[in-house]
């Protein structure tokens, strides 16, 4: 059996009984047959303390709960491998947003942005008896946008989004946007520019780029952002 | 808090689950109008809804000539003709408009040249009642429940449906005629108990595959719709079949989708041999899913497995044209190179079978309506989708029939509820005096409990139980002994204790009472399994093997019948199996073979 020890450093915080935040030392005993993911370290974690606190479900990097920061950088606990990980590996809750307890933050900011975009499809027209056609090539336009797992590591690792989740779309929202826009079974592809034509809303894209890198997913919202930015110059002229 | 006490909020209908059943119920009730609320542990596109791969089932007949009567036969043959005659024509049916729907609400299924959706070869999906494969899975790559749930939540959010996302519901409340009245919840931010008061009660909440150790189930799969209605005495039923999905990743559990195999994979044990021709001439690797993973571990158990321990067989894609598996199976290859460190275009993934589905759950019928014993609806309660038993899937689910089933039943119980509220059948009946009574003393028993459990523990107990005494072959002794080990966990259950006794999003607490349900589910599960002594579908057990009496074991003069389980006395009973379809003839018994 290959074992070792982990050091971590958890960023612990109760409202029930903490003033204040902290950092929590722990040592861990690693299985390396068997222990692969940080999820992995987490679950063994918490068999011991009962009360470290973070989100999970499906383990596999398709449901986007246990999206936290780890060493500086957002990611999904699950797709996380430990070998790779510099010690002491420290957690902390995604930063920006409004911390519940331990490694659960509020999300609502971070929702209320994705749902102002009108995530889903319009299309007014008579409803076809069957599907609506669309070619290969069409559909092959979505890809790289509708994987999203609404996880929310781009928006939080944005500095534009940190300073104005308020009024700022934010990466992910942005990419969905962009996905509608993109789908040519939608008809509502004006007023959905004209939502973002803002200087808040889109414009506050100042294409840093780290969205791109900390996506789980690999996909690219600064190029969705660009193609909405290039459709709106188009229409201007 | 006292029953008292305890606020209480009111609605038309209350749904418990966002997946894909309760996300499309949602859609009925909210479009129709009706006050809904939809509560969820996790955000709804969170739900395990989203880890489904392969497709989902529509005779549509894009890609060559197929019809809902041949989709039928294969899914009634699939069920070892446990299913219901009648649930299973009217989803086989209902298919075609269902996928289209979804289509309609901005699904991104993938297309073929002519711009249709694109359909893939599945495990037991045949043309012409049995013949050859046909292509009936609708696809949107290897991310079909993906694609699917967001589109349903999208759907909802144009609906404004409204949604109490991180809810976990506790308890069903029943009054004294038997009525369901809505449920008692918790808000796992700030451990707040609230009744939610209904006419109508949709339970949407999705299986228990985390009764076993090795599962595709997402950690939140924990039979909470399951745990509420034995305690509130409603039956299960078919308990005792469950699917092991013959490829899962070895060691890590993760699910590779069957349409791997329907895209052109091959299973392959330690000789390289394509096994599966031996088990199943006909369809081959893509047979119903039962015969494959008896098949795998058949070559396992005779050491024809792979690997340094011989304990898990290959699934081989390295013949296939990269192109194609970058297209049709982007996801798959994510999955193999995250979770079994290869790359399938270069190397075969190392698969064993792996828990994966629960055939059976809450009695339904096809309308969604929750049944008694003798087939009458138990008013105000509905639901569809895992946790429920219409039963379409009797004793082994096809593949993509579980997204199908969603679709078809979410929609039949929204269409119902609106049908009952509207006929006047079901009203706002008040609240009996001591509805939360039970549900406080069991959250008051947790909070002040001493020298009592671990629940981490009890759950591994639980689930390595289940694993070793109720897996893929199951055996009478062991069967018999894991009966006594499994009432023995459940005194460990009934004492858990959590140490952490926070109000605020307290974890501990809320998996303290997800192992409340899981046991209920084990229960069930176990003694169902223990008593049914014929091998049918997903249930194989050495003392019923194949002879030419039984073919497979299979004994329908004793045993073609539903097993209803009752927590209350831990006892079972059976119901007839409905055998008379809605228009067509039925589908006479006959020996299983692909």
């Amino acid at each position: 059996m290959a074992t070792s020890t982990m050091q971590f450093k958890i960023y612990r915080y109760d409202p029930d009984k903490d003033n204040a935040p902290y950092m929590q030392d722990i040592s861990v005993e690693v299985n390396f047959d068997v222990d692969r993911k940080l999820l992995d370290i987490l679950t063994r974690l918490k068999a011991k303390d009962d009360s470290l606190s973070y989100r999970r479900s499906c383990r596999e990097g398709i449901c986007g709960s246990d999206a936290m920061n780890i060493n500086g950088k957002n990611g999904l606990a699950c797709l996380t491998e430990i070998k790779d990980l510099k010690q002491p590996v420290v957690l902390r809750p995604l930063p920006g947003l409004p911390v519940i307890r331990d490694l659960i933050v509020d999300m609502t900011q971070f929702f209320k942005q994705y749902h102002s975009i009108k995530p889903y499809l319009i299309n007014d027209g008579p409803r076809p008896d069957r599907e609506r056609l669309q070619s290969p090539e069409d559909r092959e336009e979505l890809n790289g946008l509708y994987e999203c797992i609404l996880c929310a590591c781009c928006s939080t690792s944005c500095p534009s989004f940190w300073w104005n989740p308020d009024k700022f779309v934010g990466p992910a929202g942005l990419l969905n946007a962009y996905r509608f826009i993109a789908d040519t079974r939608d008809q509502a592809t004006n007023e959905r520019l004209d939502d973002l034509e803002d200087p808040y809303r889109l414009f506050r894209c100042h294409t840093i780029m780290n969205c791109v890198d900390v996506c789980p997913k690999g996909l690219n919202p600064t190029r969705a952002i660009g193609k909405i930015k290039e459709m709106m110059v188009r229409r201007a002229i | 808090m006292t029953t008292q006490t305890i606020p209480v909020r009111k609605f038309d209908a209350v749904i418990v689950g966002a997946g894909g059943s309760g996300l499309r119920a949602a859609i009925q009730l909210s479009e129709a109008g009706l006050k809904t609320a939809v509560l969820s542990k996790v955000f709804p596109t969170r739900s395990h809804t989203v880890a489904a791969q392969g497709g989902v089932s529509a005779s549509l007949g894009n890609s060559e000539e197929d019809h809902w009567h041949w989709h039928m036969y294969d899914t009634v043959k699939g069920s070892d003709w446990l299913g219901d005659q009648d649930a299973i024509e009217y989803m086989c049916r209902m298919a075609p408009e269902v996928v289209v729907e979804l289509e309609h609400f901005g699904m991104p299924f993938d297309r073929t040249d002519e711009g249709k959706i694109y359909q893939r070869p599945f495990g037991g999906h045949m043309s012409n009642f049995g013949e050859k494969p046909v292509r009936r899975a609708c696809a949107a790559a290897d991310r079909t429940g993906h694609a699917m749930l967001h589109a349903l939540y999208q759907r909802n959010v144009r609906a404004n449906t409204q949604f109490f996302v991180e809810w976990m519901a506790l308890d069903l409340i029943r009054d004294q005629t038997g009525q369901v009245l809505g449920v008692i919840a918790l808000e796992m931010e700030t451990g707040d108990v609230v009744a939610f008061h209904a006419k109508a009660t949709v339970f949407a909440c999705g299986g228990a595959g985390r009764i076993f150790y090795s599962s595709t189930n997402a950690f939140i799969n924990t039979g909470d719709g399951l745990g509420m209605a034995a305690r509130a005495g409603i039956a299960l039923e078919d308990m005792e079949f469950w699917q092991f999905h013959p490829t899962g990743v070895a060691g890590a559990g993760v699910l590779i989708t069957e349409g791997v195999r329907g895209e052109g994979g091959i299973l392959r044990n330690s000789t390289n041999e394509r096994f599966m021709e031996r088990y199943a001439p006909n369809a081959k690797d893509l047979a119903s899913r039962d015969v494959v993973s008896r098949a795998m571990v058949t070559e396992i158990n005779e050491g024809r497995g792979c690997g340094p321990n011989k304990d898990f067989v290959l699934l081989d894609i390295t013949h296939l044209d990269p192109a194609t598996i970058m297209k049709r199976l982007p996801g798959i290859r994510e999955i193999s190179i995250q979770f079994a460190g290869i790359d399938p275009i270069k190397a075969p993934i190392p698969v064993v079978p792996t828990c994966h589905y629960q055939m059976g759950g809450v009695p339904t019928n096809y309308k969604g309506q929750v049944v008694g014993d003798d087939h009458s609806p138990v008013p105000g309660f509905y639901a569809a989708g895992e946790v429920a038993c219409a039963s379409v899937h009797g004793a082994n689910r096809l593949g993509t029939n579980s997204l199908l089933d969603l679709l078809v039943f979410g929609k039949s119980s929204g269409d119902t509820v609106i049908a009952d509220i509207r006929a006047g059948k079901i009203g706002l009946q008040p609240l009996p005096d001591d509805f939360a009574d039970r549900t406080l003393a069991r959250l008051n028993r947790l909070d002040h409990q001493t020298g009592g459990s671990d629940v981490s523990e009890t759950r591994l107990e639980l689930q390595r139980t289940m694993q070793k005494h109720c897996g893929v072959f199951r055996f009478k002794d062991m069967l018999v002994e894991g009966v006594a080990k499994i009432l023995d966990i459940e005194k460990a259950v009934a004492v858990t204790q959590i140490k952490d006794k926070s109000k605020v999003w307290n974890t501990a607490r809320v998996e303290a009472l997800e192992l409340d349900n899981l046991i209920e589910v084990a229960k069930a599960t176990m003694v169902s399994a223990e008593a049914r002594k014929e091998s049918r579908g997903a249930h194989v057990r050495d003392d019923a093997p194949d002879t030419p009496a039984n073919p497979n074991g299979r004994d329908d003069v004793n045993w073609h019948k539903h097993t209803l389980w009752h927590r209350d006395g831990n006892r079972l009973s059976y119901k007839p199996v409905i055998m008379k379809p809605l228009s067509v003839e039925t589908i006479a018994l006959k020996t299983r073979s692909y």
